[in-house]
């Protein structure tokens, strides 16, 4: 036996000098058999919304197969919406997950601690969806309650929005607030954006495909782009 | 809300959007700053806690999924999950999936004629243990080659994805091999400026290593963490 040690080609990972936050990376084209599991675009019901399990063999889907859902109070909706490019094509390798509060306006995480509000045993507030080759995504969800903000402030309704895909090299992070929420107007975060491009987080009642639904495009730049925060 | 600590801010690590090298940010990312915003309970909050009523159980061995072995160098990576004061995030979720051996996705959009293996489909999880760790075992993915511009080749990797406590700390990334030339010549790994590119190449390690069975890399992964000071308004600048 030697004591002969490799010596580190190069700065990696492990060096003390280097810690820091992990870079972030696109998620790439082919996440669909790893991240987007069945029902996940689903938070209320047993519908399988969210995947795109076309894309790959049946035997290869290792993902959630049972997602657990319980009763949920509150106003069920459709959010839908189609992600852009700067041309104006849809973009069909995205993935799209959604944060919110429950309908009386309480987060399922252990940080928030107003107990005094109630949960729902079946609703988490996650979910995660991956674009159609339209470039759509679909959530059935409830309609958030209020949330407090900064200081003694409200904030109106909404649902925190992350989107990845082909060619997004770090999380673009958004909002979807509600066209009728008189509470839009006070709302502390929507009043950090410049007026004119305030709308581009508002979602609007459309009649869908699949009935009634909150409309919510995202376009990734140009000519009315999404509002997308530094958070 | 004044009880609430926000998490820090990104650091000087993280990529731009826009990194025209890689040709398909070029269209896909937004042109108008981001909005800064104070972080509020929405963004301090996330689904801790809960990952496998969301993406189900772990499966932190890829190497047993199907009938057989799959094809290729088994290895395992190991490492921890870590917030940027050098603290433990445990109970969070790691979202595994990469290509195989030969450097193939068993995704159907993946036209690289390499061999798909039946007994390989790349995709796995695991969740930290109290002190962050995490361990799993797979196959070395090859590297492949793309469309981004002549000769193009993406050096091996494993793609992970992290939830951690809040949605501020949303983190999907990459790790890379200590011995693949190609990462300096990769426009995604370039995205990431020098040093830190290199916190995204993992390294060789003897004691992960077993014997006569599979070689062992080291990769920690550092979430945003929570500020020193607790969190009132917006005052980082």
């Amino acid at each position: 036996m030697t004591e002969q040690v490799n010596p580190a080609p190069r700065l990696d990972n492990q060096d003390p000098g280097l810690f820091g936050q992990t870079p972030s990376q696109t998620v790439g084209p082919f996440f669909h058999y790893g991240l987007p599991w069945k029902g996940g675009a689903d938070l209320v019901g047993q519908s399988e919304m969210g995947a795109r399990p076309e894309l790959f063999p049946e035997d290869h889907y290792v993902l959630n197969l049972a997602p657990p859902k319980g009763p949920v109070s509150g106003q069920v909706i459709t959010l839908e919406g189609v992600v852009f490019d700067a041309d104006g094509k849809p973009v069909p390798d995205a993935m799209i997950e959604i944060w919110q509060a429950n309908a009386a306006g309480r987060y399922a995480s252990p940080d928030d601690g107003r107990t005094e509000l109630p949960l729902d045993a079946g609703f988490i507030g996650f979910g995660r969806a991956s674009t159609s080759e339209e470039g759509l995504y679909r959530f059935k969800t409830v309609l958030p309650g209020a949330v407090p903000g900064p200081g003694d402030s409200l904030q109106a309704p909404h649902i925190a929005v992350s989107v990845f895909g082909r060619g997004v090299v770090k999380r673009l992070a958004t909002r979807v607030y509600f066209e009728d929420q008189a509470a839009n107007d006070a709302d502390p975060i929507l009043a950090l954006v410049p007026a004119d491009r305030r709308d581009t987080l508002i979602a609007r009642k459309t009649k869908g495909e699949q009935g009634d639904a909150w409309r919510f495009d995202i376009v990734l730049q140009g000519a009315r782009e999404t509002v997308f925060f530094d958070i | 809300m004044t009880d609430l600590i926000g998490f820090t801010r990104e650091d000087a690590g993280q990529p731009p959007s826009l990194c025209p090298a890689y040709a398909s940010t070029v269209p896909r990312s937004p042109r108008q700053p981001l909005v800064r915003i104070p972080q509020t309970l929405t963004e301090l909050t996330g689904p801790a806690g809960c990952w496998d009523n969301l993406m189900g159980s772990a499966l932190a061995d890829l190497t047993t999924q199907h009938k057989a072995m799959p094809q290729g160098q088994r290895i395992i990576v190991a490492g921890r999950v870590l917030d940027e004061r050098g603290r433990p995030v445990p109970n969070t979720v790691m979202e595994i999936w990469q290509a195989n051996a030969a450097g193939r996705y068993i995704h159907s959009k993946d036209r690289w004629d390499a061999p798909l293996d039946p007994n390989f489909t790349g995709a796995g999880r695991v969740v930290t243990d109290a002190e962050g760790r995490y361990r799993f075992t797979t196959v070395r993915p090859g590297a492949y080659p793309w469309g981004n511009h002549h000769n193009a080749w993406r050096p091996a990797h494993i793609h992970l994805s992290l939830l951690g406590p809040a949605f501020a700390t949303r983190l999907v990334t990459q790790m890379y091999f200590p011995d693949d030339p190609l990462i300096e010549i990769d426009p995604i790994a370039n995205a990431i400026p020098l040093p830190y590119r290199q916190r995204l190449v993992s390294r060789f390690d003897i004691e992960t290593t077993t014997p006569n069975w599979a070689l062992g890399y080291l990769f920690d992964v550092v979430l945003r963490g929570r500020d020193a000071t607790p969190f009132e308004d917006d005052h980082h600048d």
